[in-house]
Formats: C-alpha cells, structure tokens, sequence
C-alpha cells in the first residue's frame, strides 16, 4: 500500500510490483512510476504534453 | 406501496420525477395533474413516456389523499395553495422555491413578494441530502433547492465550512442548459433567438444568491457571494465555475482531503481531477439524466486561488433526482433507489 502524490489517495500496489512500473491512481488518474520497492516510492511518472492552448 | 401523487407534472421537473419514481419499486403513482392537459394522457407532455405510464392527468381540484404529495408548481404557487395541499398528505416534497428560504424577509428582498405562510418555513427541510442526510430522515416537508444553487452550494460546502478559503471572496460563474428556464415559452426561449446563444441573463441579483448565502453560512458567518449564470446552448446542464481564495497557503493535497471527507462515502458525489485525458475536469453533457454531481478544483500555483467546478443535471440532481433521494431517506430506503442511472456517452 501506498500513497498517491497528487492526491494523496490510498493505492494498492501487487505484491510483484517492480521498480519502474507504471501504475495508475484509482482516485484521481495519476500514472506513478514505482521508484523503489523496498522502501515504497512513487512518483508521478512523466506525461506527454498536450496542446491545450487552442 | 407508497403512494406518491405529483402536483404539476406536466412541466420538465414534474415528467423528470414521474420518469424516476415510475421505476421504483415501492412507489405506486396515485395522480399527476395539469390544469391544461386534465383527461389527457401523460405522453402528451412527456413523449419519452409513452406507453411507459397508464396515466391521464387530473385537475388539481380532484387530488385525493396519498401517502406523498410531491410539488413541482410555478413559484409562488405552493404557498397560495397550501392550506388545501397540506391536508392531502403527511408528507410533502415542493420542487419551487416556496420553502427554500428561512427568512421570510429573503423572500421580498428575491422574489419580490411576501410570503403566505411565514410560519411553514422552519418547518421545512432543505433538500440537500449530503448537508441535511438527518434532518431529511425526520422531515415531513421538504423543500428542493435551487438548480444553480445546489451545484454552487455541494461544491463549495467543504472548503467554506472547514475553513479552507476566505468566505468574504466567492465568486460563481453559472452556465446553464435551457430547460432550466421551464416549459412555458417566451421571446427568450424561441429557437432563432435561444439557439447558440451564450447569454448573460443574470449578471447580478439571481434569486439562488439567497439560498447559496443561506447554505454556505457556517458559525454565523455569511459569505459574500458573487454570482453571475449564463445561459448556453445546452438542454441539460450546469457547470458552475467559482474562484475561492485559499487561506495558509493550503495545498492542492490539503484540498483533495477535504473534499475526500466529505464526500468520500457519497453515493452520488465525484470528485473529478484527472491529470491526464480529455475527461480531467467536470462536464455536465455526461450528467444529463443523471443524479451525480461532479466537483473537481485546481490550485493556482501562481496565486492563492483555487477554482471549483461543480456540474450536475439540473432537472436530476438539481430537482427532482433530488426529491427522490429525499424521499428514499425519509422511508430508510437504500438512498440509490430509482436513481442509478449512469447516464450516457457518447451523447
């Protein structure tokens, strides 16, 4: 279990979650990227822009 | 069975609540009345229920006595009325803007007459389940809110009365759909001219003001609201826009986990924030029919503003998806019954 850093929800990680792996935050959509295991880290993965500006 | 009987149901909140209440399983439709349409069959107002509902409209003088007497009157009317409705049921459930208020005084002041029945107003519940869930359970009357109100009020409710921003600075921006100016027609609802409009019609002075002070005063502190609603081109629909000011630098996480307890065990509240996709933020197009109310924020990094938005069906969540889940809590039945449409999309 770990926490969301955008929204700071709950996340339910399995148990063979791996460094690197992308997972999203059930609450608000976040993709976190799994930055350690052991300890648990997350990370708000990187996210492609988008053009929002028309 | 309960019996419910509707009083003006031949508008677009009355056929919304015969829509709803059609299926749910321990209601049994008694009367609807229209004065114009008595004799006729429900479908002549209400197309979508054709062959749906068995059921001709009455006058108003041939109600009978019914378990719950459900309101959805022109304003003003209820109250004129009221001596010869309130013995028709235990229960009474008004759709109009009759009870809303608590101070008799608001009701000159809004909507510029006195009231009829002064003494009824404390005896009237507001029908926000999410602020009133007990009061509701207990209530006899109920008064429906405001459309435009309940979506400012659900959004606002936990940062006002947490204390999260300054209640001296709100400031609303209303769009709303045109079925929320009701089924009579005038100049302002006339195709070439309501057609792709996006109108100002109320910059200042919208009657919801009074109930939107009235619900976001917490501890004797009336907040200072400035509200402006625009009509546009949708049906269905409010998104209510609001600008609040944080206080004590509060973060964009602080303010997910007030909102996060007060509506976390919601049945019909979401919290929509997403950081990615074309959905991020609330939209009533996906809402129409529905009874969610959608609120998402962001936190201005550049400034101590949060922006709110809030959306919902305003003839659902904002009338009679409301009543419904009123009455629900007043019978201690699951508060989702009839109610679990999920709406449409794409629509």
């Amino acid at each position: 279990m770990g926490a969301c850093p955008e929204c700071g929800a709950s996340v339910d990680l399995d148990f063979d979650v791996v460094e690197g792996e992308i997972i999203a935050c059930e609450e608000c959509g976040a993709d976190l990227e799994v930055i350690s295991v052991n300890p648990l880290e997350l990370e708000l993965a990187p996210e492609e822009e988008e053009d929002w500006g028309e | 069975m309960i019996k419910v009987s509707i009083a003006g149901a031949s508008g677009y909140g009355g056929g919304e609540l015969l829509r709803l209440l059609l299926f749910h399983p321990e209601i049994e439709i008694r009367q609807v009345t229209s004065e114009s349409l008595a004799g006729k069959p429900v479908g002549r107002s209400h197309p979508n229920l054709r062959r749906v509902a068995d059921l001709k409209f009455v006058a108003m003088a041939d109600l009978e006595p019914c378990d719950v007497l459900c309101l959805c009157l022109p304003h003003g009317e209820a109250m004129k009325r009221w001596d010869a409705l309130s013995g028709l049921a235990g229960r009474i459930i008004d759709l109009s803007a009759d009870f809303r208020l608590r101070d008799p005084a608001d009701y000159p002041v809004w909507y510029g007459h006195e009231h009829a029945h002064p003494e009824m107003l404390g005896r009237f519940v507001y029908g926000l389940a999410e602020l009133y869930r007990d009061e509701i359970r207990e209530a006899e009357y109920v008064a429906c809110t405001g459309c435009l109100a309940a979506t400012a009020i659900l959004s606002l409710a936990p940062l006002v009365r947490s204390g999260a921003v300054d209640p001296s600075r709100l400031y609303m921006e209303g769009k709303i759909g045109s079925s929320a100016a009701g089924h009579r027609a005038d100049r302002s609802t006339h195709h070439p001219d309501r057609s792709g409009a996006v109108r100002s019609f109320k910059p200042t002075g919208h009657r919801h003001t009074a109930e939107i002070v009235q619900e976001l005063t917490f501890g004797g502190q009336a907040p200072a609201v400035h509200f402006s609603a625009t009509a546009i081109e949708m049906v269905r629909g409010i998104l209510m826009t609001t600008h609040a000011f944080v206080k004590d630098g509060l973060s964009e996480r602080e303010i997910w986990n007030i909102y996060r307890e007060a509506y976390g065990r919601e049945a019909f509240i979401r919290i929509i924030k997403e950081r990615q996709g074309v959905f991020r933020y609330p939209d009533p197009k996906f809402l129409a029919g529905t009874n969610y109310c959608d609120i998402g924020f962001e936190r201005d990094e550049h400034s101590d503003r949060v922006v709110v938005m809030g959306a919902l069906d305003n003839l659902v969540k904002g009338a009679a998806g409301q009543a419904v889940q009123a009455l629900n809590i007043m019978y201690g039945w699951d508060e989702r019954t009839a109610l679990e449409f999920p709406g449409l999309h794409p629509v």
